[in-house]
Protein backbone atom coordinates (compact mmCIF):
# COMPACT_ATOMS: atom_id res chain seq x y z
CA UNK A 1 0.00 0.00 0.00
CA UNK A 2 0.79 3.36 -1.13
CA UNK A 3 -0.36 5.10 2.21
CA UNK A 4 -0.31 3.92 5.82
CA UNK A 5 -3.44 4.23 8.28
CA UNK A 6 -1.50 6.58 10.12
CA UNK A 7 -1.34 9.04 6.98
CA UNK A 8 -4.83 8.78 6.32
CA UNK A 9 -5.25 9.91 9.60
CA UNK A 10 -2.90 12.66 9.10
CA UNK A 11 -4.82 13.84 6.30
CA UNK A 12 -8.34 13.44 7.60
CA UNK A 13 -7.34 15.90 9.84
CA UNK A 14 -5.48 18.40 7.77
CA UNK A 15 -8.77 18.15 6.01
CA UNK A 16 -10.95 18.60 9.06
CA UNK A 17 -12.90 15.27 8.42
CA UNK A 18 -13.99 12.71 10.74
CA UNK A 19 -13.49 9.15 9.10
CA UNK A 20 -14.49 5.85 10.22
CA UNK A 21 -12.23 2.93 10.24
CA UNK A 22 -14.27 1.30 7.39
CA UNK A 23 -13.76 5.09 5.58
CA UNK A 24 -9.80 4.85 6.66
CA UNK A 25 -9.31 1.21 5.10
CA UNK A 26 -11.74 2.32 1.65
CA UNK A 27 -9.43 5.17 1.31
CA UNK A 28 -6.43 3.65 1.53
CA UNK A 29 -7.74 1.13 -1.23
CA UNK A 30 -8.56 4.10 -3.21
CA UNK A 31 -5.16 6.41 -2.49
CA UNK A 32 -3.62 2.91 -3.60
CA UNK A 33 -5.54 3.06 -7.08
CA UNK A 34 -5.14 6.48 -7.92
CA UNK A 35 -1.47 7.09 -6.57
CA UNK A 36 -0.71 4.27 -9.04
CA UNK A 37 -2.69 5.64 -11.96
CA UNK A 38 -0.81 9.23 -11.87
CA UNK A 39 2.34 7.80 -11.59
CA UNK A 40 2.15 7.60 -15.00
CA UNK A 41 2.76 11.36 -15.34
CA UNK A 42 6.61 10.43 -14.24
CA UNK A 43 7.00 8.65 -17.66
CA UNK A 44 7.10 12.90 -18.83
CA UNK A 45 10.20 14.20 -18.91
CA UNK A 46 9.05 17.99 -17.70
CA UNK A 47 12.15 19.96 -16.73
CA UNK A 48 12.42 23.20 -17.60
CA UNK A 49 8.42 23.41 -18.69
CA UNK A 50 6.56 26.01 -17.10
CA UNK A 51 3.63 25.10 -14.78
CA UNK A 52 -0.03 25.97 -16.06
CA UNK A 53 -2.25 27.45 -12.79
CA UNK A 54 -4.88 29.20 -15.52
CA UNK A 55 -5.41 28.41 -18.71
CA UNK A 56 -6.18 31.59 -19.53
CA UNK A 57 -3.89 34.23 -18.79
CA UNK A 58 -5.27 36.99 -16.67
CA UNK A 59 -3.65 39.84 -15.29
CA UNK A 60 -4.69 41.03 -11.70
CA UNK A 61 -7.04 43.65 -12.17
CA UNK A 62 -7.01 45.96 -10.28
CA UNK A 63 -10.05 48.02 -8.57
CA UNK A 64 -10.17 51.11 -6.87
CA UNK A 65 -10.87 50.46 -2.86
CA UNK A 66 -14.32 51.67 -1.91
CA UNK A 67 -17.43 49.72 -0.79
CA UNK A 68 -19.18 48.72 -3.26
CA UNK A 69 -21.91 46.34 -1.88
CA UNK A 70 -24.45 47.00 1.84
CA UNK A 71 -24.25 44.45 4.11
CA UNK A 72 -27.65 42.89 4.44
CA UNK A 73 -27.31 41.99 8.16
CA UNK A 74 -31.14 40.06 8.25
CA UNK A 75 -30.27 37.90 5.25
CA UNK A 76 -26.37 36.88 5.72
CA UNK A 77 -27.80 35.52 9.06
CA UNK A 78 -30.77 33.54 6.95
CA UNK A 79 -28.62 30.61 6.78
CA UNK A 80 -26.32 30.84 9.86
CA UNK A 81 -27.12 27.19 11.57
CA UNK A 82 -27.47 28.89 14.82
CA UNK A 83 -27.57 32.66 15.70
CA UNK A 84 -27.95 34.95 18.78
CA UNK A 85 -29.66 38.48 18.14
CA UNK A 86 -27.56 39.79 14.99
CA UNK A 87 -24.66 37.90 15.70
CA UNK A 88 -23.41 34.07 14.12
CA UNK A 89 -23.42 31.65 17.70
CA UNK A 90 -20.37 29.55 17.21
CA UNK A 91 -18.76 26.69 19.05
CA UNK A 92 -16.36 28.05 21.75
CA UNK A 93 -13.20 28.78 20.17
CA UNK A 94 -10.84 29.31 22.84
CA UNK A 95 -10.22 25.37 25.30
CA UNK B 1 -46.51 18.89 -31.64
CA UNK B 2 -47.23 20.02 -27.90
CA UNK B 3 -45.85 23.60 -26.70
CA UNK B 4 -43.21 22.32 -23.81
CA UNK B 5 -41.80 20.66 -27.33
CA UNK B 6 -40.83 23.77 -28.92
CA UNK B 7 -37.33 25.48 -28.72
CA UNK B 8 -36.26 28.61 -27.83
CA UNK B 9 -35.77 30.17 -31.58
CA UNK B 10 -39.53 28.56 -32.43
CA UNK B 11 -41.38 29.86 -28.87
CA UNK B 12 -39.92 33.21 -29.26
CA UNK B 13 -41.41 33.68 -32.63
CA UNK B 14 -44.85 32.93 -31.16
CA UNK B 15 -44.44 35.00 -28.39
CA UNK B 16 -43.51 38.01 -30.58
CA UNK B 17 -46.21 37.54 -32.89
CA UNK B 18 -48.82 36.99 -29.61
CA UNK B 19 -49.88 33.63 -30.76
CA UNK B 20 -48.75 32.12 -27.64
CA UNK B 21 -48.41 33.89 -23.95
CA UNK B 22 -45.06 33.17 -21.78
CA UNK B 23 -47.77 31.94 -18.94
CA UNK B 24 -49.32 29.23 -21.42
CA UNK B 25 -45.41 28.25 -22.44
CA UNK B 26 -45.04 28.15 -18.48
CA UNK B 27 -47.56 26.12 -17.48
CA UNK B 28 -47.33 23.72 -20.31
CA UNK B 29 -43.63 23.44 -19.02
CA UNK B 30 -44.88 22.94 -15.64
CA UNK B 31 -47.74 20.17 -16.54
CA UNK B 32 -44.58 18.66 -18.35
CA UNK B 33 -42.49 18.14 -15.53
CA UNK B 34 -45.27 17.16 -13.43
CA UNK B 35 -46.19 14.38 -15.91
CA UNK B 36 -42.80 13.15 -16.29
CA UNK B 37 -40.60 14.15 -13.72
CA UNK B 38 -41.09 10.84 -11.40
CA UNK B 39 -39.38 8.95 -13.82
CA UNK B 40 -36.12 10.49 -14.82
CA UNK B 41 -35.96 13.06 -11.23
CA UNK B 42 -34.08 15.59 -13.79
CA UNK B 43 -35.63 18.83 -10.77
CA UNK B 44 -34.48 19.67 -6.82
CA UNK B 45 -36.98 21.84 -6.85
CA UNK B 46 -39.59 23.50 -8.74
CA UNK B 47 -40.21 27.23 -8.50
CA UNK B 48 -44.10 27.04 -9.75
CA UNK B 49 -45.17 29.95 -8.28
CA UNK B 50 -42.24 32.66 -8.70
CA UNK B 51 -42.23 30.94 -12.69
CA UNK B 52 -45.65 31.88 -13.19
CA UNK B 53 -44.61 35.40 -11.68
CA UNK B 54 -41.84 36.27 -14.15
CA UNK B 55 -43.99 34.58 -17.39
CA UNK B 56 -46.74 37.01 -16.04
CA UNK B 57 -43.86 39.87 -15.95
CA UNK B 58 -43.16 38.81 -19.58
CA UNK B 59 -46.41 38.76 -20.50
CA UNK B 60 -46.26 42.26 -19.54
CA UNK B 61 -43.29 43.20 -21.76
CA UNK B 62 -44.45 41.32 -24.95
CA UNK B 63 -47.83 43.62 -24.44
CA UNK B 64 -45.93 46.51 -24.09
CA UNK B 65 -44.47 47.34 -28.03
CA UNK B 66 -40.91 47.12 -26.77
CA UNK B 67 -37.21 46.49 -27.57
CA UNK B 68 -38.05 42.58 -25.85
CA UNK B 69 -35.06 40.73 -24.28
CA UNK B 70 -33.80 37.99 -25.36
CA UNK B 71 -35.14 35.09 -23.60
CA UNK B 72 -38.25 37.11 -22.87
CA UNK B 73 -40.74 34.62 -21.98
CA UNK B 74 -38.66 31.34 -22.00
CA UNK B 75 -38.86 28.42 -19.16
CA UNK B 76 -35.57 27.20 -18.33
CA UNK B 77 -33.82 25.40 -15.79
CA UNK B 78 -30.62 25.78 -13.78
CA UNK B 79 -28.19 23.66 -12.65
CA UNK B 80 -28.20 23.70 -8.44
CA UNK B 81 -24.97 24.30 -7.97
CA UNK B 82 -25.57 27.88 -9.57
CA UNK B 83 -27.26 29.89 -6.83
CA UNK B 84 -30.85 31.62 -7.72
CA UNK B 85 -31.76 34.07 -4.68
CA UNK B 86 -35.23 32.74 -3.31
CA UNK B 87 -34.77 29.41 -4.41
CA UNK B 88 -33.11 26.56 -2.37
CA UNK B 89 -29.43 26.14 -3.92
CA UNK B 90 -28.24 22.44 -2.79
CA UNK B 91 -25.59 21.84 -4.87
CA UNK B 92 -26.49 18.42 -4.93
CA UNK B 93 -25.32 18.09 -1.33
CA UNK B 94 -26.59 17.42 2.26
CA UNK B 95 -24.22 20.35 3.31
CA UNK B 96 -26.14 22.69 1.79
CA UNK B 97 -29.52 20.86 1.95
CA UNK B 98 -31.39 24.07 3.41
CA UNK B 99 -29.31 26.89 2.07
CA UNK B 100 -31.47 29.45 0.37
CA UNK B 101 -28.81 32.04 -1.42
CA UNK B 102 -29.19 35.86 -0.28
CA UNK B 103 -28.18 37.03 -3.97
CA UNK B 104 -28.49 35.46 -7.56
CA UNK B 105 -25.28 34.22 -9.66
CA UNK B 106 -24.13 36.73 -12.50
CA UNK B 107 -25.54 33.97 -14.80
CA UNK B 108 -28.52 34.14 -12.93
CA UNK B 109 -29.14 37.54 -13.23
CA UNK B 110 -28.22 37.56 -16.62
CA UNK B 111 -30.59 34.95 -17.53
CA UNK B 112 -33.41 37.09 -15.45
CA UNK B 113 -32.53 40.42 -17.17
CA UNK B 114 -32.69 38.59 -20.53
CA UNK B 115 -36.27 37.85 -19.67
CA UNK B 116 -35.96 34.19 -19.44
CA UNK B 117 -38.48 32.17 -16.60
CA UNK B 118 -36.81 29.67 -14.23
CA UNK B 119 -38.97 27.14 -13.40
CA UNK B 120 -36.28 25.12 -11.00
CA UNK B 121 -33.23 23.94 -9.91
CA UNK B 122 -32.20 20.93 -11.80
CA UNK B 123 -29.94 18.04 -10.33
CA UNK B 124 -26.39 16.80 -10.60
CA UNK B 125 -23.68 15.09 -8.57
CA UNK B 126 -22.37 16.79 -4.72
CA UNK B 127 -20.78 19.64 -6.01
CA UNK B 128 -20.51 18.63 -9.19
CA UNK B 129 -18.17 15.44 -8.46
CA UNK B 130 -19.14 12.76 -10.37
CA UNK B 131 -19.86 11.45 -14.10
CA UNK B 132 -23.43 9.65 -13.59
CA UNK B 133 -25.62 12.09 -11.14
CA UNK B 134 -25.18 9.35 -8.61
CA UNK B 135 -23.81 11.33 -6.26
CA UNK B 136 -26.34 13.52 -5.52
CA UNK B 137 -27.12 13.39 -1.92
CA UNK B 138 -31.00 13.63 -2.63
CA UNK B 139 -31.39 10.99 -5.83
CA UNK B 140 -30.05 9.74 -8.73
CA UNK B 141 -31.26 11.66 -12.40
CA UNK B 142 -32.54 8.61 -14.94
CA UNK B 143 -31.60 8.66 -18.84
CA UNK B 144 -35.27 9.59 -20.33
CA UNK B 145 -33.98 7.26 -23.14
CA UNK B 146 -33.50 4.37 -20.86
CA UNK B 147 -34.38 5.26 -17.29
CA UNK B 148 -32.12 1.85 -16.30
CA UNK B 149 -29.28 4.36 -17.65
CA UNK B 150 -27.65 7.01 -16.08
CA UNK B 151 -27.98 10.56 -17.66
CA UNK B 152 -24.40 11.46 -17.33
CA UNK B 153 -22.67 13.80 -15.06
CA UNK B 154 -22.25 16.11 -12.96
CA UNK B 155 -24.90 18.63 -14.71
CA UNK B 156 -27.24 15.33 -15.25
CA UNK B 157 -30.46 17.12 -14.40
CA UNK B 158 -29.97 19.87 -16.97
CA UNK B 159 -29.41 17.23 -19.69
CA UNK B 160 -32.29 15.16 -19.06
CA UNK B 161 -34.59 18.30 -18.64
CA UNK B 162 -34.06 20.02 -21.59
CA UNK B 163 -34.16 16.01 -23.07
CA UNK B 164 -37.60 15.13 -21.58
CA UNK B 165 -38.84 18.78 -22.55
CA UNK B 166 -39.08 19.99 -19.15
CA UNK B 167 -37.58 22.90 -19.56
CA UNK B 168 -36.56 24.79 -23.42
CA UNK B 169 -33.32 24.97 -22.23
CA UNK B 170 -30.19 25.02 -18.96
CA UNK B 171 -27.63 25.50 -17.16
CA UNK B 172 -25.09 23.12 -16.51
CA UNK B 173 -21.08 23.54 -15.37
CA UNK B 174 -18.27 21.85 -17.04
CA UNK B 175 -15.50 20.82 -15.03
CA UNK B 176 -13.96 18.10 -16.32
CA UNK B 177 -16.61 17.00 -19.33
CA UNK B 178 -20.31 17.72 -16.67
CA UNK B 179 -21.85 19.48 -19.58
CA UNK B 180 -20.66 17.69 -22.41
CA UNK B 181 -20.63 14.08 -20.96
CA UNK B 182 -24.66 14.54 -19.76
CA UNK B 183 -25.58 16.34 -23.47
CA UNK B 184 -24.07 13.67 -25.30
CA UNK B 185 -25.53 10.73 -23.46
CA UNK B 186 -28.91 12.35 -23.46
CA UNK B 187 -29.03 13.83 -27.12
CA UNK B 188 -28.74 17.43 -26.80
CA UNK B 189 -26.99 20.25 -27.43
CA UNK B 190 -23.78 21.30 -24.96
CA UNK B 191 -21.47 23.95 -25.00
CA UNK B 192 -19.01 24.23 -22.67
CA UNK B 193 -17.20 27.74 -23.27
CA UNK B 194 -13.60 29.11 -22.89
CA UNK B 195 -12.36 29.38 -19.70
CA UNK B 196 -13.22 33.12 -18.55
CA UNK B 197 -16.00 33.49 -21.18
CA UNK B 198 -18.85 33.56 -18.36
CA UNK B 199 -18.47 34.40 -15.21
CA UNK B 200 -18.30 31.92 -12.17
CA UNK B 201 -19.47 34.02 -9.47
CA UNK B 202 -22.03 32.84 -7.57
CA UNK B 203 -21.07 29.35 -8.96
CA UNK B 204 -20.59 26.84 -6.13
CA UNK B 205 -16.62 26.26 -6.48
CA UNK B 206 -15.48 23.06 -7.47
CA UNK B 207 -12.01 23.53 -9.38
CA UNK B 208 -12.01 26.95 -10.29
CA UNK B 209 -8.86 27.11 -12.92
CA UNK B 210 -11.12 24.56 -14.91
CA UNK B 211 -15.02 25.55 -13.73
CA UNK B 212 -16.89 27.19 -16.48
CA UNK B 213 -20.93 27.46 -16.88
CA UNK B 214 -23.00 26.80 -20.19
CA UNK B 215 -25.77 25.74 -21.56
CA UNK B 216 -27.44 22.81 -22.48
CA UNK B 217 -30.42 23.30 -25.38
CA UNK B 218 -32.57 21.58 -27.99
CA UNK B 219 -30.50 22.95 -31.21
CA UNK B 220 -27.43 24.61 -31.81
CA UNK B 221 -29.38 27.96 -32.66
CA UNK B 222 -30.91 27.98 -28.59
CA UNK B 223 -27.21 26.92 -27.60
CA UNK B 224 -26.42 30.17 -29.41
CA UNK B 225 -29.19 32.26 -28.18
CA UNK B 226 -28.54 30.90 -24.32
CA UNK B 227 -24.70 31.83 -24.69
CA UNK B 228 -25.45 35.31 -25.49
CA UNK B 229 -27.28 35.78 -22.77
CA UNK B 230 -24.60 34.61 -19.99
CA UNK B 231 -21.57 35.31 -22.05
CA UNK B 232 -19.15 38.66 -21.37
CA UNK B 233 -16.98 40.02 -18.34
CA UNK B 234 -17.88 40.50 -15.10
CA UNK B 235 -16.12 42.42 -12.40
CA UNK B 236 -16.98 40.22 -9.81
CA UNK B 237 -15.19 37.60 -11.45
CA UNK B 238 -11.62 38.10 -12.24
CA UNK B 239 -10.97 35.13 -14.01
CA UNK B 240 -13.87 36.56 -16.51
CA UNK B 241 -12.16 37.90 -19.47
CA UNK B 242 -12.65 41.27 -20.78
CA UNK B 243 -12.84 40.42 -24.84
CA UNK B 244 -15.81 41.30 -26.90
CA UNK B 245 -18.76 39.12 -26.92
CA UNK B 246 -19.59 38.65 -30.90
CA UNK B 247 -23.12 37.96 -31.97
CA UNK B 248 -23.86 34.51 -32.03
CA UNK B 249 -26.88 34.30 -33.93
CA UNK B 250 -25.07 36.46 -36.81
CA UNK B 251 -22.54 33.94 -37.51
CA UNK B 252 -24.56 30.69 -37.61
CA UNK B 253 -25.39 30.32 -40.58
CA UNK B 254 -21.87 30.95 -42.10
CA UNK B 255 -21.49 26.74 -42.79
CA UNK B 256 -17.84 25.37 -42.53
CA UNK B 257 -16.89 25.58 -46.15
CA UNK B 258 -13.21 25.05 -46.63
CA UNK B 259 -12.89 24.78 -42.27
CA UNK B 260 -10.49 22.58 -41.67
CA UNK B 261 -11.34 20.08 -39.26
CA UNK B 262 -8.68 18.53 -37.13
CA UNK B 263 -9.14 14.46 -36.15
CA UNK B 264 -6.69 13.53 -32.97
CA UNK B 265 -5.42 9.80 -33.54
CA UNK B 266 -5.48 9.77 -29.87
CA UNK B 267 -8.93 9.74 -29.36
CA UNK B 268 -9.78 6.89 -31.53
CA UNK B 269 -8.74 4.39 -29.47
CA UNK B 270 -9.24 0.28 -28.63
CA UNK B 271 -11.67 -0.61 -26.35
CA UNK B 272 -14.67 1.95 -27.85
CA UNK B 273 -18.30 1.11 -28.29
CA UNK B 274 -18.18 0.50 -31.72
CA UNK B 275 -21.84 2.21 -33.07
CA UNK B 276 -20.01 5.41 -31.34
CA UNK B 277 -16.67 5.14 -33.00
CA UNK B 278 -19.04 4.21 -36.30
CA UNK B 279 -21.15 7.35 -35.73
CA UNK B 280 -18.48 10.00 -35.02
CA UNK B 281 -16.54 8.97 -38.45
CA UNK B 282 -19.71 9.88 -40.57
CA UNK B 283 -20.21 12.57 -38.50
CA UNK B 284 -17.29 13.91 -39.79
CA UNK B 285 -17.86 12.61 -43.16
CA UNK B 286 -21.01 14.56 -43.22
CA UNK B 287 -18.96 17.72 -42.47
CA UNK B 288 -16.80 16.44 -45.24
CA UNK B 289 -19.59 16.73 -47.39
CA UNK B 290 -20.95 19.81 -46.59
CA UNK B 291 -17.44 21.27 -47.43
CA UNK B 292 -15.08 20.64 -44.29
CA UNK B 293 -11.84 19.39 -44.85
CA UNK B 294 -10.84 16.59 -42.30
CA UNK B 295 -7.12 17.03 -41.53
CA UNK B 296 -4.85 14.32 -39.10
CA UNK B 297 -3.89 15.64 -36.00
CA UNK B 298 -1.87 14.27 -33.27
CA UNK B 299 -2.52 15.51 -29.24
CA UNK B 300 0.31 13.38 -27.95
CA UNK B 301 -0.54 14.25 -24.78
CA UNK B 302 -4.30 12.61 -24.65
CA UNK B 303 -3.42 9.40 -22.08
CA UNK B 304 -2.27 11.90 -19.45
CA UNK B 305 -5.07 13.98 -18.93
CA UNK B 306 -7.01 12.17 -16.62
CA UNK B 307 -4.23 11.63 -14.12
CA UNK B 308 -3.43 15.25 -14.46
CA UNK B 309 -7.07 16.80 -13.56
CA UNK B 310 -7.28 14.17 -10.76
CA UNK B 311 -4.61 16.06 -9.14
CA UNK B 312 -5.41 19.20 -9.99
CA UNK B 313 -8.89 19.23 -9.24
CA UNK B 314 -8.96 17.54 -6.38
CA UNK B 315 -6.39 19.86 -5.11
CA UNK B 316 -8.52 22.71 -5.82
CA UNK B 317 -11.53 21.33 -4.16
CA UNK B 318 -10.01 20.46 -1.11
CA UNK B 319 -9.21 24.58 -0.90
CA UNK B 320 -12.72 25.29 -2.35
CA UNK B 321 -14.62 22.93 -0.13
CA UNK B 322 -12.83 24.68 3.27
CA UNK B 323 -15.61 26.55 3.12
CA UNK B 324 -17.68 24.37 4.90
CA UNK B 325 -17.31 24.73 8.10
CA UNK B 326 -20.45 24.86 9.82
CA UNK B 327 -19.99 28.23 11.47
CA UNK B 328 -22.40 31.16 8.80
CA UNK B 329 -24.08 28.61 6.63
CA UNK B 330 -25.08 25.18 5.71
CA UNK B 331 -24.71 22.12 8.00
CA UNK B 332 -23.90 21.83 11.63
CA UNK B 333 -22.79 18.74 13.27
CA UNK B 334 -24.60 18.47 16.89
CA UNK B 335 -22.88 17.99 20.04
CA UNK B 336 -19.87 17.64 19.62
CA UNK B 337 -16.75 18.20 21.24
CA UNK B 338 -14.86 21.92 20.87
CA UNK B 339 -14.44 23.57 17.46
CA UNK B 340 -11.79 21.27 15.78
CA UNK B 341 -14.55 18.33 16.22
CA UNK B 342 -17.01 20.41 15.20
CA UNK B 343 -15.64 20.92 12.31
CA UNK B 344 -14.81 17.82 11.50
CA UNK B 345 -18.33 16.17 12.51
CA UNK B 346 -19.96 18.73 10.68
CA UNK B 347 -18.05 17.81 7.14
CA UNK B 348 -18.17 13.74 7.80
CA UNK B 349 -22.05 14.25 8.64
CA UNK B 350 -22.42 17.01 5.43
CA UNK B 351 -19.97 15.67 2.88
CA UNK B 352 -21.08 12.27 0.73
CA UNK B 353 -17.87 9.56 -0.39
CA UNK B 354 -16.90 10.97 -3.72
CA UNK B 355 -16.64 14.48 -2.10
CA UNK B 356 -14.40 13.19 1.00
CA UNK B 357 -12.19 11.30 -1.14
CA UNK B 358 -11.81 14.08 -3.36
CA UNK B 359 -10.86 16.43 -0.42
CA UNK B 360 -8.81 13.74 1.27
CA UNK B 361 -6.36 13.10 -1.62
CA UNK B 362 -6.66 17.28 -2.80
CA UNK B 363 -5.07 17.62 0.73
CA UNK B 364 -2.44 14.82 0.16
CA UNK B 365 -1.11 16.58 -3.05
CA UNK B 366 -1.07 19.64 -1.35
CA UNK B 367 0.77 18.75 1.57
CA UNK B 368 4.21 19.26 2.55
CA UNK B 369 6.46 16.64 0.66
CA UNK B 370 4.10 16.16 -1.65
CA UNK B 371 3.36 19.07 -3.42
CA UNK B 372 6.52 19.32 -6.28
CA UNK B 373 6.11 15.37 -6.71
CA UNK B 374 1.93 15.53 -7.82
CA UNK B 375 0.37 19.04 -7.93
CA UNK B 376 3.47 21.13 -9.29
CA UNK B 377 4.56 17.99 -12.00
CA UNK B 378 0.74 18.14 -12.75
CA UNK B 379 0.67 21.69 -13.30
CA UNK B 380 4.01 20.97 -15.77
CA UNK B 381 2.21 18.49 -17.77
CA UNK B 382 -1.36 20.92 -17.76
CA UNK B 383 1.14 23.17 -19.83
CA UNK B 384 2.18 20.31 -22.55
CA UNK B 385 -1.19 19.23 -22.97
CA UNK B 386 -2.44 22.75 -23.74
CA UNK B 387 0.79 23.39 -25.82
CA UNK B 388 -0.60 20.54 -27.94
CA UNK B 389 -3.84 21.75 -28.92
CA UNK B 390 -2.25 24.93 -29.52
CA UNK B 391 0.31 23.47 -32.43
CA UNK B 392 -2.52 21.49 -33.67
CA UNK B 393 -4.62 24.66 -34.46
CA UNK B 394 -1.83 25.51 -36.30
CA UNK B 395 -2.91 23.17 -39.27
CA UNK B 396 -6.46 23.00 -38.49
CA UNK B 397 -9.82 25.42 -37.47
CA UNK B 398 -11.81 23.23 -35.35
CA UNK B 399 -11.10 19.41 -33.70
CA UNK B 400 -13.29 16.11 -33.72
CA UNK B 401 -13.93 13.48 -31.65
CA UNK B 402 -16.05 11.39 -29.49
CA UNK B 403 -17.84 12.57 -26.43
CA UNK B 404 -17.60 9.45 -24.35
CA UNK B 405 -15.62 5.81 -25.32
CA UNK B 406 -19.37 4.50 -24.74
CA UNK B 407 -23.11 5.48 -24.51
CA UNK B 408 -24.82 5.93 -21.64
CA UNK B 409 -24.23 3.04 -18.74
CA UNK B 410 -26.80 1.48 -16.45
CA UNK B 411 -27.21 2.96 -12.71
CA UNK B 412 -24.65 1.21 -10.64
CA UNK B 413 -22.57 0.26 -13.17
CA UNK B 414 -19.14 2.16 -11.87
CA UNK B 415 -20.27 3.38 -8.60
CA UNK B 416 -18.15 0.38 -6.90
CA UNK B 417 -15.04 1.73 -8.44
CA UNK B 418 -14.30 4.92 -8.64
CA UNK B 419 -11.50 5.23 -11.38
CA UNK B 420 -13.96 3.34 -13.53
CA UNK B 421 -16.10 6.00 -12.92
CA UNK B 422 -13.50 8.76 -13.78
CA UNK B 423 -12.29 7.16 -17.35
CA UNK B 424 -15.58 8.26 -18.53
CA UNK B 425 -14.26 11.62 -19.56
CA UNK B 426 -11.33 10.25 -20.83
CA UNK B 427 -12.16 12.54 -24.09
CA UNK B 428 -13.68 15.64 -22.04
CA UNK B 429 -11.02 16.36 -19.35
CA UNK B 430 -8.19 17.82 -21.89
CA UNK B 431 -10.52 20.58 -23.04
CA UNK B 432 -10.75 22.02 -19.56
CA UNK B 433 -7.15 21.71 -18.50
CA UNK B 434 -6.03 23.66 -21.97
CA UNK B 435 -9.19 25.94 -21.20
CA UNK B 436 -11.12 25.49 -24.29
CA UNK B 437 -14.49 26.06 -25.88
CA UNK B 438 -16.21 22.55 -26.45
CA UNK B 439 -19.47 21.37 -27.91
CA UNK B 440 -21.28 18.13 -27.76
CA UNK B 441 -24.05 17.32 -30.60
CA UNK B 442 -26.02 14.19 -31.05
CA UNK B 443 -24.88 12.52 -34.43
CA UNK B 444 -26.44 9.19 -34.03
CA UNK B 445 -28.05 6.20 -31.83
CA UNK B 446 -26.32 2.89 -30.71
CA UNK B 447 -27.98 -0.39 -31.55
CA UNK B 448 -30.11 -0.02 -27.87
CA UNK B 449 -31.02 3.34 -29.09
CA UNK B 450 -29.36 5.26 -26.90
CA UNK B 451 -27.76 8.69 -28.29
CA UNK B 452 -24.23 9.32 -29.21
CA UNK B 453 -22.52 12.44 -28.91
CA UNK B 454 -19.26 14.02 -31.39
CA UNK B 455 -17.34 16.58 -29.29
CA UNK B 456 -16.09 19.51 -31.63
CA UNK B 457 -13.58 21.24 -29.81
CA UNK B 458 -12.30 25.47 -31.04
CA UNK B 459 -9.48 27.57 -30.32
CA UNK B 460 -9.55 30.28 -27.41
CA UNK B 461 -13.17 32.54 -27.48
CA UNK B 462 -13.61 30.30 -31.26
CA UNK B 463 -17.73 29.60 -30.09
CA UNK B 464 -18.74 31.19 -33.13
CA UNK B 465 -17.03 28.38 -35.44
CA UNK B 466 -18.47 25.13 -33.21
CA UNK B 467 -22.13 26.48 -33.16
CA UNK B 468 -21.24 27.24 -37.32
CA UNK B 469 -20.27 23.93 -37.66
CA UNK B 470 -23.10 22.28 -35.10
CA UNK B 471 -25.61 24.59 -37.37
CA UNK B 472 -24.84 23.47 -40.74
CA UNK B 473 -24.71 19.45 -39.55
CA UNK B 474 -28.02 20.05 -37.56
CA UNK B 475 -29.55 21.00 -40.53
CA UNK B 476 -28.16 18.28 -42.95
CA UNK B 477 -28.96 14.80 -40.09
CA UNK B 478 -31.91 16.34 -37.98
CA UNK B 479 -30.52 13.76 -35.55
CA UNK B 480 -31.26 16.60 -32.69
CA UNK B 481 -34.81 16.26 -33.58
CA UNK B 482 -35.72 12.42 -32.26
CA UNK B 483 -37.19 12.48 -28.90
CA UNK B 484 -36.98 10.09 -25.97
CA UNK B 485 -40.12 7.99 -25.26
CA UNK B 486 -41.34 9.16 -22.47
Amino acid sequence: MRISREEVRQIALLARLELTTTEETELIEHFDKILSYVEKLNQLNTDGVEPTAHAVAVPGPLREDRVTNQADTEALLQNAPAREADFFKVPKIIE
Amino acid sequence: MALYNLTIHEASALLRKRDLSAQELTRAVLERIRTTDAQIHSYLIVSEAEALRQAETADRMLAAAEPLPLLCGIPVAVKDVILTKGIRSTAGSQMLAHFVPPYDATVTRRLREAGAVIVGKVNCDEFAMGSSTENSAFLPSRNPWDPTRVPGGSSGGSATAVAADQALAALGTDTGGSIRLPSSFCGVVGLKPTYGRVSRFGVVAYASSLDQVGPFAKDAQDCALMLQAIAGHDPRDSTSVNTPVPDYQASLTQGVDGLRIGIPKEYFVEGMQPAVEAAVRQAIAELGALGARPVPISLPHTEYAIATYYLIATAEASSNLARYDGMKYGYRAPQTAGLVDTYRRTRAQGFGNEVKRRIMLGTYVLSAGYYDAYYLKAQKVRTLIRQDFLKAFETCDLIATPVAPTTAFRLGEKTADPLTMYLSDIFTIAVNLAGLPGLSIPCGFDEKNMPIGVQLIGRPFGEEALLQAAYVYEQATQWHTRKPPL
